[in-house]
C-alpha cells in the first residue's frame, strides 16, 4: 500500500483525537487520525453516553415503578411497568450510532482522512497501521497521541464470563438478579445505581472507608443515602478476593476481616482505568513517563520534539472534556497558534443519584493549599423548585478566598445537578467574586437560585434560610 | 436637560487650594451620585470629591498635578431634569461662556460662591446615551499603572479566558500586567493600558533593547517630598557623622523587657531606646533640638522634643511625629511611635500628627545598610540614622568576641551645629546606648 505522508498524524479517535483532528482540518492542517475501533472512543462507544442512556431509562422506569406501587403522592397511578432491556439497549445503540455518524460526518467535513486499524510507532515520525487490507505507513510532522484508557483487570478477577468490565455492563440484554459491584467510584456507583432501578439486587465492594473516596464526605452523604433507599448493600472497608462456586459467587473479605461469600450472577469490576500506553510500541520512541502516564508540559508536548499527547494518556483527571480542551488546543498549537494550558478549573460530573458536581478547590484542597478561605453552603430543602421537583436532597457549596472574595471553587449534589455545572466553572474560569455571582439575577423558579444563595450565605446574608 | 457644575468644595482647615492628584472620570463618562470623580491633596491629606449629581461628564477643569483654588469649576455635567440649585445670578453663569482656563482663574477669586449650580444648555447636545452600560468607564493608562497592585509571588494571574488569550497572542506574560478589575482580575483596558506602555514588549524571544521612554508625571506626595528634598539638599550644608554602636547590651535588655512585657504593651525595637537616649542627649545639647528659621536668621530652640520618625508607606515618604518624647516612657514611646506608623501607612494619620518635629529618626530597619547620608528634615538641624545591626568581631585586647554592632549615620545642620557638637552629641547617644542603664538613671 502507499505510504501516506501528511502534517498531523492522530493516534485514537476519542473526544480527545477527534475533536483534535476536526480542528487542525479546520485549521487547513493536512490531517490523518487513526482508530482501531469505532471513532468516538470510550466516550461515545462504551462510557459517558451510553451510561448515561441507561441512567436515564432507568430513572423512568424507578419513577414508573414509584407510582405503581402507590409512594407518589402526587395523585398518579398506573400499572407495574415492565422493562425490555433488549430493547433499550437497541435504543441506546442507536443513539450511540448517531453520534458516531455525526463525528465522522464532522471529520470528513474538516477533510480529515481516517484509517481504520492498529497503529504501531517504528519511530517519531512514523507510523504503521494494520488495517483490514493490509499494513499502512504514515508519515507525519507532528504526532498526537490520544489512545485513551483500559478499564483496570483485577489480577484474581479477570474480565470474561461472569466478571464483566463497565463495557460488558452497557451490552447487557437481561438485568442480572443479583450483582456485585466491586469498586465504589464513580463509574461503579452510576451503573449499580441503575442496575438497582431495573430490579438487580445489587451489593457494592468497596475497600476504603466509604464511597467516592475521591469526594469529600460532605458531597456524598446524600449518595449514601439514597444507595440505602435503593436498597442497594455497600459494604465499605471490604476487599474482593476471587471466584468461589465455579463462578456463581465472589469471595470478600469484609471489614471485620471474616471472608464472606456472596452469591452472583454479574461482577462488574470498577476499580479504576488504567492510560492505554501498550500494544502501539511506545518503547520505539522512548518518551519520558509520569507514573504511567506520558509525561506532558503545559503545551500538551512529550519528552519528543513533534509528538504531543492528549487525554486519558497523560494523566488525571481522565475526563472526556479535559481532552477535549487539550486536543483543540494543540490543534491550534500545530497551526501556529501560541496557546498553553492555562484552565482555572476542570469541572467533574458524577452521575449518581443525585448528581454530584466538583468545579475548582474543596474546603478540604483550599486548606491544604494554606489558603484562608470561607464557605457558603445552601440546601435544596430550602428551594422552591426542588421541592416540586421532589427533589430535595443535596445543596450548592461555595468555597472562596477570605480576603478578597475570589471563588476557589463551587460545588453541589442534587437531582439534574450536572446541569447547573457550567455557570460553575464559568464563575471561576472568570475570575468572579462571591459578589459577583451574589449581584447576578438567578432564574426563579430553579435549582440555580441555590448557587445565588450559598454566595450570599459565604458573604454573610443570605436571603431564604 | 441642564448643565451641572461641579466645583472644588471646602475641603476643610481653613485650605484655600488644593492639588488635583488624580481623575477618576474622563469626558464622556455616565456617573451617578456619589461616583468618586477626581482626588485632591492638601497637604498631606488626600481627599476625594464625589458627584452630587447623575449625569454625563462634559468638562474637566484641571489635570493632574494642577493646583485648584476652593470654588473652582472642577467638573460639568449634563444632567436630566431641573435646576438643582437656586436660579443662577448673571454674574454666576458668565464665566461659563469664557475659555475654560481663564475660568478656572476667575473661578477662583470667586472662591465663596455656593459649590454647584446648574444652567440651561444648548438643547441640540444634550441627550444622554440610551445605554448607561453601552460606555464602560475606562481611566487613563497613568491611574491604571498607579493603581496596579503587585501581584503576591507565585500568585497566578486572574484574568477572563478572552483576555488570556489576547495577552497569549500578543505574548504578553499576564504575571507583569497589573490588574485593576476586583480581586485584581486583569481587564482588557489593562490590557490596552500595558499594549500602549510598550508596544512590542517581549515579544521576540533573546534579548532585546527596550527604547520606549514613560512619562511618570510627578504629582501629589511624590511632588512634596521632592520639593522638601530639594530644599534641605540646596540650602543646608549637611556634615554626616558615623560611628559604630556596640547594642549586645541594649539587645539583651530588649530581649529580657519583651519577654517581660505586659500583655497591654507594645512589642519593643531598638528606636524607643534611641529616642529616649536622644531625649537625654539633648538635655545637654538642647541646640540640636530646634528649627532653623535661616530667612530670619532665628534658631527655635524647643523644650519640647519632638520626634519625627520617617517611614515608608505605599505613597511614599511620610514622618509621623511622636510628640514630647520628654513626657513618653519607653513603652509609651513605642506605642505611640507604632500607632503612629500604622496611621502613616494606611492613611489615616491627621495633619498634626505628620507634622510639628524637631529632631528626627530615619531607619530601614533590615535594610539599613552600613552608612547612609541622611537629609536633614528642613527646617530642624539634626537627624538620626539607624543602620543595620549586625554580629560583628570586636578586638577586646586578647581575642575577637562576637558583638552586635550597629552604625549611626547622623546629618547635622553645619551652619549652626560644629562638627565638635555633632561628634559630641552623637558620642553621648552612643554612651547611653551601649550602657542602657545610663538612659533611666534619674540625676
Amino acid at each position: 500500500m502507499k505510504d501516506i505522508s501528511c502534517k498531523l498524524l492522530v493516534i485514537g479517535a476519542g473526544p480527545g483525537g477527534y475533536v483534535c483532528a476536526i480542528r487542525a482540518g479546520q485549521l487547513g492542517i493536512d490531517t490523518v487520525i487513526v482508530e482501531a475501533k469505532k471513532i468516538g472512543g470510550t466516550c461515545l462507544n462504551v462510557g459517558c453516553i451510553p451510561s448515561k442512556a441507561l441512567i436515564h431509562a432507568a430513572e423512568e422506569f424507578e419513577k414508573i415503578e414509584r407510582i405503581a406501587s402507590g409512594a407518589s403522592p402526587l395523585g398518579i397511578s398506573a400499572g407495574k411497568p415492565a422493562l425490555d432491556l433488549s430493547k433499550t439497549v437497541l435504543w441506546k445503540e442507536g443513539i450511540v450510532g448517531r453520534l458516531n455518524n455525526g463525528v465522522s460526518g464532522l471529520l470528513k467535513r474538516a477533510e480529515v482522512k481516517v484509517v481504520e486499524g492498529w497503529a504501531r510507532f517504528r519511530d517519531g515520525k512514523t507510523v504503521e497501521v494494520e488495517t483490514e487490507i493490509g499494513p499502512q505507513v504514515i508519515r507525519a510532522e507532528q504526532v498526537v497521541i490520544a489512545t485513551g484508557s483500559d478499564a483496570i483487570e483485577l489480577p484474581f478477577l479477570p474480565f470474561g464470563g461472569n466478571v464483566i468490565s463497565s463495557t460488558g455492563a452497557l451490552a447487557l440484554t437481561e438485568v442480572p438478579s443479583k450483582l456485585v459491584v466491586v469498586g465504589a467510584g464513580y463509574i461503579g456507583l452510576e451503573l449499580g445505581t441503575a442496575f438497582a432501578k431495573i430490579g438487580a439486587a445489587v451489593t457494592v465492594v468497596e475497600a476504603e472507608g466509604r464511597i467516592l473516596p475521591q469526594y469529600d464526605a460532605e458531597l456524598t452523604r446524600p449518595v449514601a443515602k439514597r444507595l440505602r433507599e435503593l436498597d442497594i448493600e455497600v459494604l465499605t472497608g471490604a476487599k474482593a478476593k476471587g471466584l468461589a462456586s465455579k463462578g456463581e459467587a465472589l469471595s470478600i473479605e469484609a471489614a471485620d476481616g471474616k471472608v464472606v461469600t456472596l452469591a452472583v450472577d454479574k461482577i462488574l469490576v470498577t476499580v479504576g482505568r488504567k492510560p492505554a500506553t501498550e500494544g502501539w510500541d511506545l518503547d520505539a520512541i522512548d518518551l519520558d513517563m509520569d507514573g504511567p502516564f506520558i509525561r506532558i508540559d503545559d503545551k500538551c508536548r512529550t519528552s519528543m520534539r513533534g509528538i504531543y499527547a492528549i487525554g486519558d494518556v497523560t494523566g488525571e483527571p481522565m475526563l472526556a472534556h479535559r481532552a477535549t480542551a487539550q486536543g483543540e488546543m494543540v490543534a491550534g498549537i500545530v497551526a501556529g497558534e501560541k496557546r498553553s494550558w492555562d484552565k482555572v478549573c476542570i469541572p467533574a460530573v458524577c452521575f449518581t443519584d443525585p448528581e454530584i458536581v466538583t468545579a475548582g478547590l474543596s474546603p478540604d484542597q483550599a486548606k491544604a493549599a494554606g489558603i484562608e478561605f470561607k464557605t457558603g453552603l445552601f440546601p435544596f430543602r430550602a428551594n422552591g423548585r426542588a421541592m416540586t421537583l421532589e427533589k430535595e436532597a443535596g445543596f450548592i457549596r461555595v468555597v472562596a478566598r477570605a480576603d478578597n472574595h475570589l471563588l476557589l471553587g463551587i460545588q453541589g449534589v442534587g437531582a439534574g445537578i450536572a446541569e447547573l455545572s457550567a455557570g460553575f466553572s464559568l464563575a471561576l474560569e472568570m475570575g468572579a467574586r462571591l459578589e459577583d455571582v451574589a449581584a447576578t439575577i438567578h432564574a426563579h423558579p430553579t435549582q440555580s437560585e441555590s448557587l445565588l444563595e450559598a454566595a450570599l450565605m459565604a458573604l454573610g446574608h443570605p436571603m431564604h434560610i | 436637560m441642564t448643565e451641572h457644575v461641579i466645583r472644588l468644595p471646602d475641603v476643610g482647615e481653613g485650605v484655600a487650594e488644593a492639588e488635583l492628584v488624580e481623575w477618576h472620570v474622563k469626558i464622556g463618562d455616565l456617573v451617578r451620585e456619589d461616583t468618586i470623580l477626581a482626588a485632591v491633596m492638601t497637604d498631606k491629606a488626600t481627599v476625594e470629591i464625589p458627584s452630587s449629581v447623575e449625569g454625563e461628564i462634559v468638562w474637566l477643569g484641571a489635570e493632574i498635578g494642577d493646583v485648584v483654588a476652593v470654588g473652582s469649576d472642577l467638573v460639568r455635567l449634563k444632567v436630566r431634569g431641573e435646576d438643582n440649585s437656586s436660579a443662577p445670578t448673571g454674574a454666576q453663569v458668565a464665566p461659563r461662556a469664557k475659555a475654560p482656563a481663564a475660568e478656572t482663574a476667575e473661578s477662583a477669586r470667586l472662591a465663596k460662591r455656593p459649590i454647584d449650580d446648574s444652567f440651561e444648555s444648548a438643547p441640540a447636545a444634550t441627550a444622554l446615551p440610551e445605554s448607561a452600560t453601552g460606555r464602560p468607564i475606562r481611566t487613563a493608562p497613568f491611574r491604571q499603572f498607579a493603581r496596579g497592585a503587585p501581584r503576591p509571588e507565585g500568585e497566578k494571574p486572574l484574568a477572563a479566558p478572552a483576555v488570556r488569550l489576547r495577552a497569549r497572542e500578543a505574548g504578553v506574560d499576564l504575571r507583569q500586567v497589573p490588574g485593576t478589575g476586583p480581586a485584581g482580575r486583569i481587564t482588557h483596558e489593562d490590557l490596552d493600558a500595558f499594549f500602549a506602555q510598550g508596544p512590542g514588549m517581549a515579544r521576540a524571544p533573546g534579548l532585546q533593547p527596550r527604547t520606549a521612554v514613560e512619562d511618570i508625571k510627578v504629582v501629589g506626595l511624590r511632588r512634596r517630598i521632592a520639593e522638601k528634598m530639594s530644599i534641605s539638599n540646596s540650602r543646608i550644608p549637611h556634615i554626616t557623622y558615623v560611628e559604630e554602636v556596640d547594642v549586645t547590651g541594649l539587645e539583651e535588655l530588649r530581649a529580657t523587657l519583651n519577654k517581660q512585657k505586659r500583655h497591654d504593651q507594645p512589642k519593643l525595637t531598638l528606636l524607643p531606646f534611641l529616642m529616649r537616649a536622644m531625649v537625654r542627649a539633648i538635655v545637654e545639647q538642647p541646640n540640636l533640638n530646634a528649627l532653623f528659621d535661616d530667612e530670619a536668621g532665628v534658631v527655635h530652640q524647643h523644650a519640647g522634643v519632638h520626634i519625627g520618625i520617617a517611614a515608608q508607606t505605599s505613597a511614599g515618604l511620610m514622618v509621623p511625629v511622636v510628640r514630647h518624647a520628654e513626657a513618653l516612657d519607653l513603652w509609651g514611646c513605642g506605642a505611640e511611635m507604632n500607632r503612629l506608623a500604622e496611621a502613616a501607612k494606611n492613611g489615616t494619620a491627621t495633619r498634626d500628627e505628620l507634622s510639628g518635629s524637631t529632631i528626627t529618626i530615619t531607619s530601614l530597619g533590615t535594610m539599613g545598610g552600613v552608612v547612609t547620608t541622611p537629609i536633614i528634615n528642613h527646617p530642624e538641624v539634626a537627624i538620626i540614622g539607624v543602620n543595620k545591626m549586625m554580629v560583628r568581631p570586636v578586638w577586646d585586647g586578647s581575642a575577637f568576641i562576637p558583638r552586635k554592632m550597629m552604625n549611626l549615620s547622623s546629618s547635622f545642620d553645619h551652619r549652626v551645629v560644629d562638627g565638635f557638637d555633632a561628634a559630641l552629641f552623637v558620642q553621648r547617644i552612643k554612651t547611653l546606648l551601649e550602657t542602657p542603664a545610663l538612659i533611666f538613671m534619674e540625676g
